[in-house]
């Protein structure tokens, strides 16, 4: 374990939805740690609350249906979630990046990629001119943008669909964040492409020593990249620990369940463990864990209680009621 | 039975905004494809985008026209079809499409969507009609009240067992999917693709599956075509492509792909580059401005397209 102390510790951050339906909880109960120069993983399907959790960091959680209920989020021990919009902006860009999953959507059609880079900048460093253009440059040639001078002026049409990923990656780094999350950067890139932007994340981490929250359903993209994994389902992590960790010795049965069912490209499979069932309703989650109506290993009292978080190894943890010694810590 | 495509060649015309002055040029979608599927094998079909993936399917769909080349079912050229042939072609030969969400009528009931495909004049009876898509619903583990329902009744998962259920519907031979797990989550694609397999083995039919996801594509196939910018690369049965792929481009596909574990972190082929643009294909192979593995006359010269080792086919000047 490390000495330092961390970037990022989120505790038990809750954000709701309210909405005519009842109150859909999409994230019920996130607690980590980030380190410097990290990077984690957050899997899950879709409704799993990866990305409401990301968004929340940030406070941009859509209101008024969504709502940060409770929790704190710690960036360098400051808490983000008492800060006043005034003092977020000042956060988000410069502190805080993001890369978003679809590029396209993300950067403006009607501004040059050399004023949507350069806002970002002059905003937080107050530049303009010569200095600042000379910024933009530096940022665009940081992810490898072929012919920045020129390139400058162009739209975001002109861009191929890994070029557009750089170039908001260009945007997010501008400003030596200190954490970028980046979610599901690669899902609409092809696979060689992916395999570039990948290599050109992990470079660019490596010399801007910044943390990535990474967010993915791929877990070949985390058995790539990342140093840590937390798996969500339903709104809560159910098993965090090291990439290796969690990869060799899965300790929930969801984790275990979908490592299974996914066809590797490494080997062929006679034929693949199914998980059963269907994702759950956030607005009808199950009173006790989410998971065991679709969970081989099912026990009573999965159904009445939310499982406690159990240590498995240093710094790995599953909430299962089959872990051992879970009912010890109840 | 047989489906066959020779030398098929799919241009788009490139046309210049509100001008009714022809075309400046042409996107070279498909260009001078060649494959086969046999009765009860799978070809599985992979490159990325703008690779010619859909544009195949399409044309085997008979949803475009093909500029040149010819498609063969049976033996008989689809540009010698009469009507009959057309049906018994349509019937023959059917559909998944990747997203269940858009692929699937909104304000038609399961039971009419899944009845659809199958000919109105061919007298068969409301009663046999309805019992034709209650097999077919169960064959694919859809409930016994489904037709009755919605497609927004249904997950994710299930509406894509529809889509199934209705390329079943009139006992085709060969189904091309395209995509047909990328839109779902992770932990339904199994359930779609051991689907897919047993009904595969139960039915006897022949699948075109079109993935970029390399992983599901190994899954289902038993022979693998490689495409890139509108062209075959390499073909061979799907095991031996994984463990000795021959071309520069498969090679870096395949090490592009990620191993589900981080002890396989290995050594991996970042291509430099992008896919041409189909407009203007590089002279020559029209891999070799990115291949690592480029000789002088790549450039001039196009590879012919040959048998290198028994059952794999290949177009590159290494060989």
């Amino acid at each position: 374990m490390r000495e330092s102390s961390p970037l990022l510790v989120v505790e038990d951050l809750k954000t709701y939805f309210f909405t005519r339906r009842g109150v859909t909880k999409a994230v019920d109960g996130v607690s980590f740690t980030l380190h410097a120069g990290e990077t984690l993983a957050l899997v899950g399907e879709s409704g799993s609350g990866k990305s409401v959790t990301c968004l929340s960091l940030v406070r941009l959680v859509p209101e008024p249906a969504g709502r940060i209920v409770g929790g704190r989020v710690l960036l360098e021990g400051e808490d983000l979630l008492q800060k006043s919009s005034a003092e977020m902006r000042r956060v988000r860009g410069k502190k805080i990046a993001m890369v978003l999953q679809d590029p396209l959507t993300s950067l403006n059609p009607a501004l040059t990629i050399g004023t949507q880079v350069g806002e970002v900048v002059r905003l937080h460093q107050g530049l303009r001119g010569a200095p600042l253009r000379e910024r933009v440059l530096e940022a665009l040639r940081r992810l490898r943008i072929p012919a920045a001078g020129t390139r400058l002026r162009h739209y975001s049409h002109q861009f191929s669909g890994g070029m557009r990923q750089r170039v908001s990656s260009a945007i997010a780094l501008s400003c030596a964040p200190r954490l970028l999350i980046a979610d599901e950067p690669t899902t609409a890139l092809d696979v060689t492409i992916q395999a570039q932007y990948l290599e050109l994340l992990k470079e660019v981490q490596a010399s801007a020593g910044v943390a990535i929250i990474l967010v993915t359903h791929d877990f070949g993209i985390v058995a790539a990249i990342t140093d840590r994994v937390a798996v969500m389902y339903a709104g809560r992590i159910v098993e965090m620990g090291s990439t290796l960790q969690v990869f060799d010795n899965p300790s929930h049965p969801y984790t275990r369940a979908l490592l299974r069912c996914l066809p590797d490209v490494g080997l062929k499979r006679e034929q693949l463990v199914e998980i059963g069932g269907q994702p759950p309703d956030l607005a009808r989650l199950p009173q006790g864990c989410p998971f065991a109506p679709r969970c081989p290993e099912r026990q009573p009292i999965c159904d009445e209680t939310y499982p406690p978080s159990v240590p498995v190894a240093g710094g790995h943890a599953a909430s299962c009621w089959a872990a051992p010694g879970a009912k010890a810590r109840a | 039975m047989k489906l066959e495509a020779i030398g098929l060649k799919k241009y788009f015309p490139l046309t210049s905004g509100f001008s009714l002055r022809g075309a400046r040029g042409w996107v070279k979608a498909l260009d001078g494809v060649s494959v086969q599927v046999a009765e009860g094998e799978t070809l599985g079909i992979v490159g990325e985008s703008g690779s010619g993936k859909t544009t195949l399917a399409k044309l085997f769909l008979l949803l475009e026209r093909p500029t040149s080349g010819s498609l063969l079912f049976d033996g008989k050229a689809v540009g010698d079809f009469g009507r009959e042939d057309f049906v018994r072609y349509r019937r023959a030969v059917q559909a998944v499409f990747q997203d269940p969400y858009s692929s699937l009528n909104p304000r038609m009931r399961v039971g009419q969507i899944v009845a659809e495909p199958l000919p109105r004049d061919n007298g068969m009876s409301r009663p046999m009609v309805a019992q034709r898509v209650a097999e077919v619903l169960q064959l694919v583990g859809l409930p016994r009240e489904s037709p009755a329902l919605y497609p927004h009744e249904f997950s994710g998962g299930q509406r894509q067992r529809i889509a199934i259920a209705r390329a079943l519907v009139t006992y085709p031979k060969f189904i091309i999917l395209d995509e047909p797990v990328s839109a779902l989550d992770v932990s339904i694609r199994a359930q779609i693709l051991n689907l897919l397999k047993h009904l595969q083995e139960t039915l006897g039919l022949a699948y075109m599956i079109i993935s970029h996801d390399l992983a599901a594509a190994r899954y289902l196939a038993t022979r693998l075509a490689v495409m890139y910018a509108g062209k075959l690369v390499e073909t061979g049965e799907c095991d031996a492509v994984y463990a000795a792929p021959l071309h520069p481009y498969t090679e870096a596909l395949l090490s592009a792909a990620l191993p589900l574990h981080p002890s396989a972190r290995r050594q991996r082929i970042v291509l430099a580059g992008e896919v041409p643009n189909p407009v203007n294909p590089p002279a020559g192979c029209r891999f070799h401005p990115r291949c690592p593995r480029v000789l002088p006359q790549c450039s001039s010269q196009e590879p012919e397209w040959r048998e290198v080792k028994a059952e794999r086919f290949t177009a590159c000047h290494l060989y």
